[in-house]
């Protein structure tokens, strides 16, 4: 296999992108701090939602508590834990899920993958951080202000979110909403760079059907966020008006203790349309990218090829078409025309076709492949499990008349914390103990993480299972005390209290992770290169981690698809994007 | 929601138009040959970054534009709505804007010419249309204020004021962004290839903005009421 087997016909096309002048930091503070580099700019991201990932962590065992202690814990009252719920929810969703696929894995990820120097326009994407830490701060200062943050729930709906009997009412609510058009805005500029770096700034010979599809994930739900998030960037805009000038928008009249408002005729079930338009593509905004990734891991793992690569891709170009006209089911209970109802019912179940396809295609790479039980394959596997668990629930949910019984209790909890909560969080965990070692040159403890992997996987199916049942006894959501209730049995009431402990137990235990990441910056072994002998474009860089730039003097050209293990003939079980053809080679 | 279902057939038609021309449909590992090809040809010149975000950047300004429109239609089912009289003004700043637009793509014109003296004048030109526009605006909520009609008294008032408020403040955005190129046209002293492309990009958001206000100006004189009946009757 040497140069002269590259026939001469397939010489690479010009070069896409012209090489442009690169920032170059001058100082400390450019270099660390107001850094246009995007590897820098995604580990500011990542910390900053995972500190605030943290609070949302510490949040949901307020929560816990007053579940299994009702009235135990002094400072817990009906105020602390209706916004214990708003914040913990509204961080999960945006401030973390969304901030650290999009903003973290997707800025360290994507110029690497598609082989660039770096986001096609830096300054931008280092705005983009500062202005979602400016919403991140925002949001936890209503916790430094009079009244407390909003406990409207993390719908905010109106008319409660806005009235006087809502905690949070005088400032909190303020401060989220205009903490959620900040992160909106911020959001709009990272997000025009994911998409156009996509588009614009892949290196030779990267076609868009020989990129990772991680790059894939990451790439549909930026698109998708960027035309999801104005629907929640309307509501949020109206909601504030309507709370700070007075108008309509959403807002009824109505009579609140006693008073007359100057509310009239303004309408709740706009806001509900406004917030699930963007509510429901937010859903996959945060599973597209965990998707791609677990593809990814799994392929890398496995020592094979993704079974059905392009079936993967049209799956998530599917689901990300058919999660923004499926809104309407999170409404049902809020009552619609039952031609409305079945129209979001089918387009709901329909989404299960691509979902299940991808899943089909997982399990079909790992069949007779030689996998290897690593930690981020635990964490890839452990995801394919729960998923498939929230997806089935999510079947059940998607039916208007099974929906309306189930809607206000806790098998709804159970269902979107599996889908959407514990699955993109065990991708989060695969992905740095997989990335960890370019991102530092370091390894992380193997032991360590398959302990923190147990305990994380085993422990949030006994927090999220049980719940289910609960649900289905008819044990409601969000309330803050059940009071004396015939239809609960007593054993609910000891069933809570072992989730509680089992999620303080799994809470704490994440320390071991963060013990992990924190000793194997100095003391892990040494990774080299490509530890995990992958063949995508990530792994090939020069140096480790990849200096600024990302590739040194010249740009890599890439020859194939990012999944070439295993090829017979080849010297080694994986083939990198970027090494010369072999004569003979049929890769995609 | 009609216009929102309108608004996303455009950019899905768009969106796969676009992947069919970067080949996702071809298959590189069944054609014949030693190795698999390097994907498209690159014959054409790729189009700049910039205006690749622009394009991206007006879909997203599109769909907040598109959903503000959706919301209005919605709420104006309400008994309670009653539009405002529109201020005389509104005419003469539509043929402003239009005007500034006008004055923009001569801009580009020139610019492509290489005409520098010609290019700074229409910048200016266009630039200070502009902000006759937003004076103009300005003048026309002073109006309605005058006569009471406040944000707070009907939701249609309010309606006025945000669709013109987002509006305007996309144009004063609009605005930065001339300012800064038209110091740069300065600063040249002559027509490079860069400042065409931004004289480019701002004519072209331009543009953008005069098509979302006149959709905006028919849907608030009352043209478009035709459409929310269809849409009522569509959806009932």
């Amino acid at each position: 296999m040497t140069d002269a087997s590259v026939p001469q016909n397939v010489a690479p096309p010009p070069a896409e992108v012209e090489d442009v002048e690169l920032y170059h930091a001058h100082s400390w503070i450019t270099k660390y701090v107001f850094c246009q580099d995007a590897k820098v700019i995604a580990i500011q991201y990542a910390g900053t939602a995972i500190a605030v990932g943290i609070l949302a962590l510490v949040l949901s065992w307020v929560i816990r508590l007053q579940l299994a202690f009702p009235g135990a814990i002094p400072f817990i009252d009906a105020s602390v834990y209706y916004q214990s719920v708003t914040m913990h929810g509204m961080i999960m969703v945006v401030y973390m899920l969304t901030a650290i696929f999009l903003g973290g894995f997707g800025n360290y990820l994507i110029p690497l993958m598609v082989g660039a120097r770096d986001m096609v326009f830096p300054y931008v994407n280092m705005l983009s951080y500062w202005v979602y830490l400016i919403a991140t701060l925002v949001l936890v200062s209503s916790y430094f202000v009079p009244g407390g943050p909003t406990g409207a729930g993390w719908t905010l709906y109106p008319p409660q979110s806005i009235l006087t009997g809502t905690p949070g009412y005088d400032y909190g609510i303020i401060l989220m909403l205009v903490s959620l058009i900040l992160f909106i805005v911020g959001f709009t500029m990272g997000g025009l760079n994911y998409v156009v770096t996509v588009l614009q700034a892949r290196t030779r010979g990267m076609t868009l059907m020989r990129m990772p599809l991680t790059v894939w994930g990451i790439f549909a739900a930026a698109v998708m966020a960027l035309l999801a998030f104005p629907g929640l960037f309307v509501a949020c805009v109206m909601l504030l008006l309507d709370r700070t000038l007075g108008t309509s928008f959403f807002m009824p009249s109505l009579v609140e203790l006693g008073e007359r408002k100057d509310y009239v005729g303004g309408s709740p079930i706009l806001f509900q349309h406004l917030f699930w338009f963007f509510g429901h593509p937010e859903v996959y905004i945060v599973a597209l990218p965990a998707f791609g990734v677990v593809s990814d891991l799994i392929s890398v793992h496995a020592r094979k090829n993704i079974f059905g690569y392009r079936m993967m891709v049209w799956a998530i170009i599917a689901i990300g078409v058919l999660s923004m006209v499926v809104w309407g089911h999170h409404m049902y209970v809020s009552g619609m025309d039952p031609w409305f109802g079945f129209f979001f019912a089918v387009t709901t179940l329909a989404i299960a076709v691509p979902t299940a396809l991808k899943v089909y295609n997982w399990v079909l790479t790992l069949w007779h492949a030689d996998i290897h039980f690593t930690t981020p394959m635990l964490f890839a596997l452990g995801f394919l499990v729960t998923f498939v668990n929230g997806g089935i629930t999510g079947l059940y949910l998607g039916n208007v008349i099974v929906d309306v019984p189930l809607s206000a209790t806790l098998f709804v909890v159970a269902h979107f914390h599996m889908v959407m909560g514990i699955a993109p969080v065990l991708v989060i965990f695969g992905a740095i103990y997989h990335w960890y070692p370019k991102i530092t040159g370091r390894m992380m403890d193997e032991r360590l993480g398959k302990i923190h992997f147990w305990i994380t996987f085993l422990g949030a199916y006994a927090i999220f299972f049980p719940m289910h049942y609960l649900g289905v006894l008819g044990m409601p959501r969000r309330f803050y005390e059940m009071g004396e209730t015939a239809f609960v049995p007593a054993s609910a009431a000891t069933l809570n209290i072992v989730i509680t402990v089992i999620a303080l137990a799994v809470g704490f235990a994440q320390s071991i992770f963060f013990y992990n990441l924190f000793k194997s910056l100095k003391h892990g072994a040494p990774a080299g290169g490509n530890p995990w002998r992958a063949a995508s474009l990530e792994w090939q860089t020069p140096e480790t981690p990849p200096g600024h730039g990302n590739w040194g003097k010249h740009l890599p050209v890439v020859y194939r698809w990012p999944y070439a293990y295993s090829v017979p003939g080849a010297p080694e079980d994986f083939l990198p994007q970027n090494a010369p053809p072999m004569s003979g080679e049929h890769s995609p | 929601m009609s216009v929102m279902g309108l608004f996303f057939i455009f950019i899905f038609s768009f969106a796969m138009l676009w992947l069919a021309r970067q080949g996702v449909f071809a298959s590189h590992w069944l054609e014949e040959g030693e190795v698999a090809h390097h994907g498209r040809a690159a014959a054409t010149e790729p189009p700049p970054a910039g205006k690749v975000g622009l394009a991206i950047f007006l879909a997203v300004a599109g769909c907040l534009f598109s959903l503000l429109a959706a919301a209005f239609f919605m709420r104006g089912d309400a008994p309670d709505w009653q539009m405002p009289p529109i201020p005389g003004v509104l005419w003469f700043n539509t043929a402003v804007l239009a005007a500034s637009s006008i004055a923009l793509q001569l801009a580009v014109v020139a610019a492509r010419r290489a005409e520098f003296e010609r290019v700074k004048t229409a910048l200016l030109i266009g630039a200070a249309t502009a902000g006759l526009f937003i004076i103009g605006q300005i003048w026309a909520w002073r109006e309605l204020i005058e006569l009471r009609f406040f944000a707070s008294s009907n939701a249609a008032n309010a309606f006025f004021y945000l669709l013109t408020g987002a509006h305007a403040l996309h144009l004063v955005g609009g605005l930065v962004a001339l300012a800064r190129t038209t110091d740069k046209v300065r600063g040249a002293g002559r027509v490079t290839r860069a400042l065409t492309t931004s004289v480019e990009l701002c004519a072209i958001y331009w543009h953008f903005l005069l098509f979302v206000w006149l959709l905006m100006f028919a849907m608030l004189i009352g043209w478009t009421d035709g459409f929310g009946v269809i849409c009522r009757r569509l959806l009932s």
